[in-house]
């Protein structure tokens, strides 16, 4: 029981200053996705079926390779931001804040692990 | 923080069927929500049958002609009885909206009468609207100058007033607020579709001076950023408003004034 008055409880500790960056790369990267997802599709679309030296030959033009690498990054980038959002929504205290950090970790692992993979069919 | 089920004493049970009217060919079944806070026991709710020719044509006639007819235990909030006051605000079929302006004739089958979801309940259909109150008194809703007050009155061009139009209309019923999943679960960090919409109200006002100091109090992952444009606010506001535009519209301000 906490003797706050009703004033105090609303505005609690007050701003924080802080959001807009998040929901204005959240849109960035949104807008991002809706151009490179049907660029991706076609490309990855087009190696779909391709034999294995056929396809890592066709990755190897720059082309395809930017656009799997730009989708890889900005959806990462886009999924953590997300998520944050998901999570903050459903948890609370210190498994809020572990759950944040792993999303982050996840995303950012996933991001490199992908970049190595395609810069290993690329070059 | 979001919660999938009801605390066990807060599990409705079935309660008291009242008598249906003698003699009545029009009768109508209604489903209400009871709770007392001092008999110790769960939710429950009680059904009524009225004769709907002796009866107005509004949900608030119908529970008035309850409390008034067959029990006057039965409590709810009600006051001007033309959707100014917002005090009747509850869910009814579903719809969180002012039972003064919602005809029975816009509901098929049964109907059922809920108090505000998701906020602690006073009694019966009275929710607690204590910290909605308390967020709206947050967004200081008053006009704030710096400059000395003018000899005559603060002036406002008629382009400039058209601009308030859809936000001073809010009565504060908190049917908006109350319908927004957002708001049900992190209503104490987020101010919900109202307070913003009124926040909103006074950071477009040509006359208000502190419209920095405003969007700055509003900068924050709860406060205002908790809004995930799910529209409920617009869909169920009784007074045909638009909470989630107005918030839109702030969150605009916020990335203009950003980059």
């Amino acid at each position: 029981m906490q003797y706050l008055t009703d004033r105090k409880r609303a505005v609690h500790r007050g701003s924080s200053r802080s959001g807009t960056e998040h929901f204005w790369g959240q849109a960035i990267s949104a807008v991002g996705l809706m151009v490179l997802m049907p660029l991706f599709a076609l490309t990855f679309g087009h190696a779909l079926g391709m034999g294995y030296e056929e396809a890592i030959a066709y990755y190897q033009h720059p082309f395809p390779a930017i656009i799997a690498a730009l989708t890889l990054v900005i959806s990462m980038v886009h999924f953590r931001h997300g998520v944050q959002v998901v999570i903050e929504d459903y948890s609370r205290g210190t498994t809020k804040k572990l759950m944040i950090i792993i999303a982050t970790a996840i995303s950012y692992t996933l991001m490199a692990g992908g970049l190595y993979a395609i810069g290993r069919i690329a070059f | 923080m979001v919660e999938f089920a009801l605390p066990k004493n807060s599990k409705i049970t079935t309660g008291k069927t009242w008598p249906k009217p003698s003699g009545a060919s029009n009768v109508r079944k209604f489903q209400i929500y009871r709770w007392n806070p001092d008999d110790g026991k769960n939710p429950r709710v009680d059904t009524y049958f009225l004769d709907m020719d002796t009866c107005g044509p509004m949900v608030l006639d119908a529970l008035i002609k309850i409390k008034n007819e067959i029990d006057p235990t039965l409590t709810f909030r009600r006051s001007c009885r033309e959707g100014i006051c917002g005090s009747c605000a509850m869910n009814i079929d579903g719809i969180n909206t002012l039972a003064c302006i919602y005809g029975m004739d816009e509901i098929k089958g049964d109907v059922k009468i809920y108090p505000l979801p998701h906020m602690p309940v006073v009694k019966d259909l009275i929710p607690d609207l204590t910290h909605f109150y308390a967020q709206h008194a947050s967004i200081m809703p008053w006009l704030e100058t710096k400059t000395n007050r003018p000899a005559k009155e603060w002036k406002q061009s008629i382009e400039d007033r058209k601009k308030l139009d859809g936000l001073y209309e809010c009565v504060m019923c908190a049917s908006c607020s109350t319908s927004c999943p957002s708001y049900w679960w992190n209503g104490d960090r987020y101010l919900g579709p109202a307070a913003l919409l009124h926040a909103y109200r006074w950071i477009i006002d040509s006359r208000d001076e502190a419209t920095g100091d405003r969007l700055d109090e509003l900068e924050d992952p709860f406060k205002l950023y908790r809004c995930h444009t799910i529209m409920n606010c617009a869909k169920t506001c009784p007074k045909g408003l638009n909470p989630a535009k107005a918030i839109a519209e702030i969150k605009k301000m916020m990335v203009e004034r950003t980059v």
